[in-house]
């Protein structure tokens, strides 16, 4: 286990001159060109910005799920990337949790046994495991829906178990990218109240991957990316 | 640690069936074909050498013409009665001789006729061959020395033209001769070469001669060696002897040959051998099909799982979970194809065996390499992919197209 200081003498997440490159020589690709970023202990954050500007490669990175070329992320004051493979994973495991734009769902696998994934990897026993996955399932108004395949469901119905088995951890923070990108109006607005309710309620720092104006305003604070660099950042007047 | 990582491999196991099933499948036919090929092989060399020892090592065959193979037509002379009576007169430690000719012919006994072996030769011949009469008698001297029209019949014959009526002292036809029958031989079944040792009507040699071929030939005279004799030298004997009498100079070769049975043993037990070798070949690119069967259902699959690996890490799965529960997974669909393989091959193997009369022989070796071996192809098709997939960033799995 790393031991992580509990002080708040550090910032929760701080990004300091990430950069990533993708390729090498001519073909490189500047996906980052030098982020500093610092978001705090219960913040809802959306991330905007046009497609290639960065942000998804921010928000994997943030997650753990990619590794900066250069520059420097802490997580708690821990220098993330002189953490082993497994340490990360770790940190995976019990902190982070990940929305991702195309669900990532086990196929020909239960909407319950989907959820239930990552609490087994945390050798929870299999009642409890049931128990928080069932209530993951409710938190989401899924209710109903346990035994159904990733393929009798919908896209927002999907989105909706991909939530639940980002949440069922009760991770410090989740992590979405794109969480409403294949979804209509009453969907999306759906899932942002779900993300909102999760943010106040239960107090989980949720950063969020957006192109859309509206879903943005759901969160209390918006970063643009442009080229690979924050091109702005500013809390959002809304309270919701 | 282990009962989750199980408990995942068997779930992954169950909710991709036609994978698993396809996987298992490919197993099973490569397992049973080689073990079933090999067993029944196997079976039928261990029959061919059975029957040449039940023959006796010490029978000698002695037949005109140069050892040209199997056609053996050099135009050579045959032999005469005389010659089979030198060599029992000139060799020592002979302990029969017989001269032997025969052909097919259909045997006719009222309305029933069955195509036979028809033999011509003497008492002796029971006694080379190892035979003895159930019922009935041998022919008498007189009847040998006259040629009469009488006969010993082989239990299939008198099956087939009496059934279940008695039949000594009846007369059947082979062709133009009508001959009784004096005696019945004792059932002997199946020779090594699958031929029916009971279909056969044995007639005095002089009858044969005169009656159905209309010379004096012999094609060939069998010889039984005394019982702790050497039959190397009895071949030798018999080898000078036939030099001797048929004028051959030292340069010129053989016009006859003298076969020990040790030698005719080792060349059906080749064959059959070659067989086996044969069959064990096929069954060996069975096992390679069903090797590449599995090999393309794993790399078939390998996007879907690069991506399952890729969710896993995501959620926080080790490297070593994934891999090892990949592993597990591999593992349980190998060894139960192998088992399934192994129950279906033997049972298979002891039906067919039954069905072709060769005895079941069990070969233990056999079932460890197939199973070894398709073991080996499931694991390594089914954990490398995986093995390169769970080293990656869990967001290039995740990319994986």
């Amino acid at each position: 286990m790393i031991a992580f200081s509990q002080t708040e003498n550090h910032p929760f997440i701080e990004l300091k001159g990430v950069t990533k490159v993708y390729g090498t020589g001519q073909a490189a690709m500047h996906a980052l060109r030098g982020i500093d970023l610092r978001i705090d202990e219960g913040e809802f954050v959306a991330v905007m910005g046009p497609s290639g500007s960065g942000k998804s490669t921010c928000l994997n990175i943030l997650a753990c799920l990619d590794t900066p070329t250069t520059g420097i992320y802490k997580f708690k004051g821990i220098e993330v990337g002189k953490l082993t493979r497994s340490q990360r994973t770790r940190l995976r495991r019990f902190y982070l949790g990940f929305v991702f734009q195309g669900y990532n769902l086990l196929n020909r696998t239960s909407a319950l046994d989907n959820i239930e994934l990552p609490l087994i990897y945390r050798r929870i026993s299999a009642i409890e495991r049931r128990k928080r996955a069932i209530n993951a399932l409710e938190t989401v108004g899924l209710r109903g829906w346990e035994s159904h395949t990733p393929g009798e469901l919908s896209g927002g119905q999907q989105q909706r178990v991909a939530i639940a088995r980002a949440i069922v951890t009760e991770p410090a923070i989740l992590f979405a990218d794109e969480p409403t990108g294949n979804l209509d109006t009453a969907r999306s607005r759906e899932i942002m109240d779900l993300l909102s309710a999760l943010n106040q309620n239960q107090g989980i720092t949720i950063v969020m991957v957006t192109h859309e104006p509206d879903m943005a305003a759901y969160a209390k604070r918006t970063i643009h990316f442009l080229d690979g660099l924050v091109e702005s950042d500013e809390q959002n007047g809304r309270a919701i | 640690m282990w009962w989750n990582t199980i408990l995942l491999a068997l779930r992954e196991i169950k909710r991709n069936v036609m994978r698993s099933v396809l996987t298992i499948l490919g197993i099973v036919i490569g397992v049973g074909a080689v073990i079933t090929m090999v067993t029944i092989g196997g079976g039928a060399t261990a029959q061919v050498k059975e029957q040449i020892s039940s023959m006796g090592s010490n029978l000698l065959m002695v037949t005109p013409g140069k050892r040209l193979g199997p056609g053996q037509s050099s135009n050579v002379a045959l032999f005469k009665l005389n010659d089979g009576e030198a060599i029992a007169r000139d060799v020592s430690s002979i302990a029969a001789v017989a001269p032997v000719s025969s052909q097919s012919l259909k045997a006719i006994f009222g309305n029933q006729n069955w195509s036979t072996q028809v033999t011509g030769s003497d008492n002796q011949y029971f006694k080379v061959t190892n035979r003895s009469i159930k019922s009935g008698r041998q022919f008498s001297d007189s009847e040998l020395r006259s040629g009469a029209a009488v006969c010993i019949v082989g239990e299939t014959v008198r099956k087939k033209l009496f059934g279940g009526q008695e039949s000594l002292g009846l007369n059947i036809r082979l062709e133009k001769l009508s001959c009784q029958v004096i005696g019945i031989l004792e059932a002997k079944g199946q020779s090594t070469m699958g031929m029916d040792q009971d279909d056969i009507v044995v007639i005095p040699i002089r009858t044969y001669q005169r009656r159905i071929s209309g010379n004096q030939d012999v094609a060939m005279f069998q010889v039984s060696v005394q019982q702790g004799a050497s039959t190397d030298k009895a071949q030798r004997d018999i080898q000078l002897l036939m030099r001797e009498r048929r004028h051959l100079s030292p340069s010129d070769d053989d016009n006859f040959n003298v076969m020990d049975m040790k030698e005719i043993a080792k060349m059906l037990t080749g064959t059959t051998q070659l067989l086996t070798a044969l069959l064990s070949a096929v069954a060996a690119v069975s096992l390679l099909v069903g090797g590449i069967g599995i090999m393309n259902i794993m790399l078939v699959s390998v996007t879907e799982r690069t991506r399952e690996i890729g969710i896993r890490l995501a959620i926080g799965a080790f490297e070593r979970e994934v891999l090892m529960q990949f592993l597990v997974e591999a593992v349980v669909l190998s060894s139960f194809g192998g088992l399934i393989g192994i129950v279906l091959a033997l049972s298979a193997s002891v039906w067919l065996a039954g069905v072709l009369r060769v005895p079941f022989v069990f070969n233990a070796g056999i079932v460890v390499i197939a199973f070894l071996f398709s073991a080996a192809v499931g694991v390594i098709f089914g954990y490398f992919p995986a093995l390169k997939a769970a080293r990656l960033d869990p967001i290039e799995a995740l990319r994986y197209e």
